[in-house]
């Protein structure tokens, strides 16, 4: 009856009350203000995003500032608590720049605004909701994949993710890490028609633009590869709640609809499907958990954990919003249901800060497995 | 008045025990009988059974204390079944007479433990069971039948045994819960060999085995009741236990890969990364529910975990084999062997990848797992039953 001995460094893999508090008020806000009907409403007008519901979420519940401590105008707690905010984000698929501004952004200027600067001044607009930033890469840039995207301030960013919605860019350069105003002229924001239509793309023109530079090479690169290291971890949680809808929606979908004198969800070979699904939700919250755990705790197995949770999670939201359409039948291929938004955000999200391909072979590094 | 039982009073318990039989010069079997009387076995059952009638997660206090101090253990994987079956069995339904007799020597390893639930005919159905217990004029019930995939059914001395005793009721409303003694001369045991070439498991056949009606567990026809206790406890041991990173059946082939260069190739590469992931990320899962029990928040997720580790375990080993090319054409060792221990990782990549098929057959099928996730967990609607109201006998089988 000997248990081994519990490890120190063990990650909680569990939802504190305050989480779950914080789930509660997100839920209710998203429920309030960005049903699906809504939300494809949305899509389809010049810009999806809902200032109200920005400013409910960032300001009055403020989880823009959760990554941010007190001193610089935050909320002072964790990746914990952002990804309770992101799983809720992920089971609605509202469209706002939480995961961009409030999350990979905010990362990269903590990683630099140790102490005062500019970075600082910005961190405290971005954790207060006033003004958003995005870090000016393609979406698809994994922590492993960042480098110097220009050489200066001259020069083009193809599909950064959010952009239209940024007042401030933070762009990488091999001088280092610019804060450009998005309204500055010399910035061109062109939207792109994206496949996730609930998280805009635009590409980036820059023609020798204003910035203020707020670090040199050495430090801007660490702390992009951190923003993006965050990015990747805290984007599991919402694949974790985009696949947890999902899952929901097809079980309550084939237990009410009936074929054959049966409710559909009484056929084996559809249930199996489901309960299979059920496993996959419930292994994407462990490794969720973990990375955001092993990212408020800075573990030096963050990384590793990041790359588990991204390289299962993607493919967990994948399959999940797959299953739903196709358990959903006909009504699964309508544009009013809500199948598609999800099936769309999954996928991109796919690609979204590294392939589960990329993270695997992240994996890879990390554990001495190398390639042949 | 006792005092109240905290991790500060378990503790203080585990020390007074390590300093009066010291297990550096004690005798295993003392210390451990010193163990069970102090309350110190498994501290959540009753007091003067080897418990304190304490909280379950104090026990993870008295390990602790007595794995620093090296103290002997009762070597849980000889006595698994009895452990992790028949003694929640015994707890929750025997009469009090039956926990004194058996529970003692069951966690002392003084009596190895079988169960005799499956039969040939009853697989997946296990409720369709048809091992007749008969009731003869002098109260003893007269058993006869047959029960297969019953491991240490040749070093048992009592096996925890269900049998029909009502074949006009519903097939499970007949059912009867019996603690049977693998003495008996109507007890016969026959190796079992498997696609391993080991027999790990045995037939069993009992003709005209006796039992005492004081050995019946439960009230006569509620048998199947009891045996989902059983159940139960049989799931969560078996997905249930601690892993450290590559704990599993992705050690050996992580090690392989690392050792032997010349066996990489790119499709392995990727197939490994995928498996090395979703391995973790089953520890983790494992984890997450050990989290969860340790707060009292008991979740679903162990009939998952056996699912998830059941096909892992057949794709890495499957993996293992076809890595190792031309010494995956090779395999350790034919021979009959009658092995004591269910060892899943151990021996050669061909023995690991035979032995897995069994994961997703022993203790309950996958299929049968995928059925109580979506029906118990997911609220499915339940599959038509045709055998619900009908009686055992008159049932296609």
């Amino acid at each position: 009856m000997t248990a081994p001995a519990r490890p120190t460094a063990t990650p909680d893999l569990l939802y504190s009350q305050d989480e779950e508090d914080l789930r509660s008020a997100v839920r209710a806000l998203l429920a309030d203000r960005a049903d699906a009907p809504t939300v494809i409403a949305a899509t389809e007008s010049a810009t999806p995003y809902d200032p109200r519901l920005w400013e409910a979420l960032a300001a009055d519940i403020g989880a823009a500032g959760l990554l941010v401590p007190e001193r610089f105008g935050g909320q002072g707690a964790s990746h914990r608590e952002a990804a309770v905010v992101l799983e809720e984000l992920g089971r609605s698929v509202a469209p706002a720049p939480y995961l961009t501004s409030s999350v990979v952004a905010t990362e990269t200027l903590l990683e630099l605004g140790r102490e005062d600067g500019p970075a600082v001044a910005l961190l405290g607009d971005l954790a207060s909701g006033r003004r958003t930033a995005v870090l000016a890469v393609p979406f698809g840039t994994g922590p492993a994949g960042a480098a110097g995207a220009t050489t200066s301030l001259e020069g083009a960013v193809r599909g950064v993710g959010e952009a239209a919605a940024a007042d401030v860019l933070l762009v990488p350069t091999d001088r280092g890490l610019y804060a450009v105003e998005a309204s500055d002229p010399a910035v061109t924001v062109e939207p792109l028609v994206p496949l996730d239509l609930t998280r805009p793309l635009a590409d980036l023109a820059l023609a020798g633009a204003a910035g203020t530079l707020l670090a040199g090479p050495d430090a801007s690169a660490a702390a992009v590869r951190r923003g993006l290291l965050a990015g990747a971890g805290l984007l599991a949680s919402e694949q974790l709640g985009l696949a947890e809808w999902c899952l929901t929606e097809t079980v309550r979908h084939t237990r009410e609809r009936h074929q054959f004198n049966r409710p559909l969800g009484s056929f084996q070979a559809l249930k199996h499907r489901m309960a299979q699904l059920w496993l996959e939700v419930v292994s994407a919250r462990a490794a969720a958990r973990n990375a955001a755990d092993s990212l408020a705790a800075d573990r030096p197995d963050a990384p590793l954990a990041v790359a588990v949770a991204q390289a299962y999670c993607s493919g967990v939201a994948v399959h999940a919003a797959e299953e739903c359409v196709q358990l959903h039948g006909g009504i699964g291929m309508t544009w009013e249901h809500p199948a598609h938004l999800y099936l769309k955000r999954a996928k991109a999200a796919s690609i979204a800060y590294g392939t589960a391909g990329s993270h695997r072979e992240a994996v890879a590094a990390l554990t001495e497995l190398p390639a042949p | 008045m006792s005092p109240v039982v905290d991790a500060a009073e378990v503790r203080r318990r585990t020390r007074e025990l390590l300093a009066e039989h010291p297990p550096a010069a004690t005798a295993r079997a003392d210390f451990l009988a010193a163990r069970f009387d102090a309350g110190l076995a498994w501290v959540h059952y009753p007091v003067g059974l080897g418990g304190l009638d304490a909280p379950r997660s104090l026990q993870q206090v008295v390990d602790a204390e007595l794995a620093e101090a090296h103290a002997p253990d009762n070597d849980p994987r000889r006595i698994g079944i009895g452990l992790g079956m028949a003694a929640p069995t015994l707890l929750d339904f025997g009469a009090d007479e039956q926990k004194r007799r058996f529970l003692r020597p069951l966690w002392l390893g003084e009596e190895v433990w079988c169960q005799l639930f499956s039969e040939p005919g009853a697989g997946s159905d296990l409720a369709a069971l048809a091992t007749r217990a008969v009731r003869g004029e002098d109260g003893d019930w007269i058993v006869d039948g047959q029960k297969v995939w019953t491991s240490s059914a040749h070093v048992a001395r009592w096996a925890i045994l269900i049998a029909r005793t009502d074949p006009d009721l519903p097939k499970h409303r007949g059912i009867t819960y019996f603690v049977c003694d693998m003495t008996d001369p109507g007890v016969e045991v026959r190796p079992l060999r498997q696609i391993t070439g080991e027999a790990e498991f045995n037939e069993v056949f009992l003709t005209g085995v006796r039992i005492p009606d004081s050995r019946r567990l439960g009230p006569v026809g509620e048998g199947w009741k009891v045996a989902r206790t059983t159940l139960m406890n049989e799931r969560v041991s078996i997905g249930g236990s601690s892993r450290p990173r590559e704990g599993g059946m992705i050690g050996p082939v992580s090690r392989t890969w690392r050792e032997r260069p010349e066996l990489r190739t790119h499709d392995t590469h990727q197939r490994l990364l995928t498996l090395w992931v979703e391995a973790e990320v089953a520890r983790l899962t494992g984890e997450r529910l050990r989290q969860q029990l340790a707060v009292g928040q008991p979740g679903p997720e162990g009939s998952g975990l056996k699912l998830a580790f059941a096909r892992l375990n057949q794709e890495i080993s499957g993996l293992e084999v076809e890595l190792l090319g031309d010494e995956g054409l090779l395999y350790g060792d034919w021979s009959m062997r009658r092995p004591e221990l269910v060892d899943f990782t151990g021996r050669d990549a061909g023995y690991r990848y035979l032995r897995s098929k069994g994961n997703s057959i022993e203790g309950g099928t996958s299929e049968v797992l995928l059925n109580i996730v979506a029906e118990r967990v997911l609220g499915l609607p339940v599959e038509p039953r045709s055998d619900k109201d009908v009686a055992w006998k008159d049932l296609n089988r």
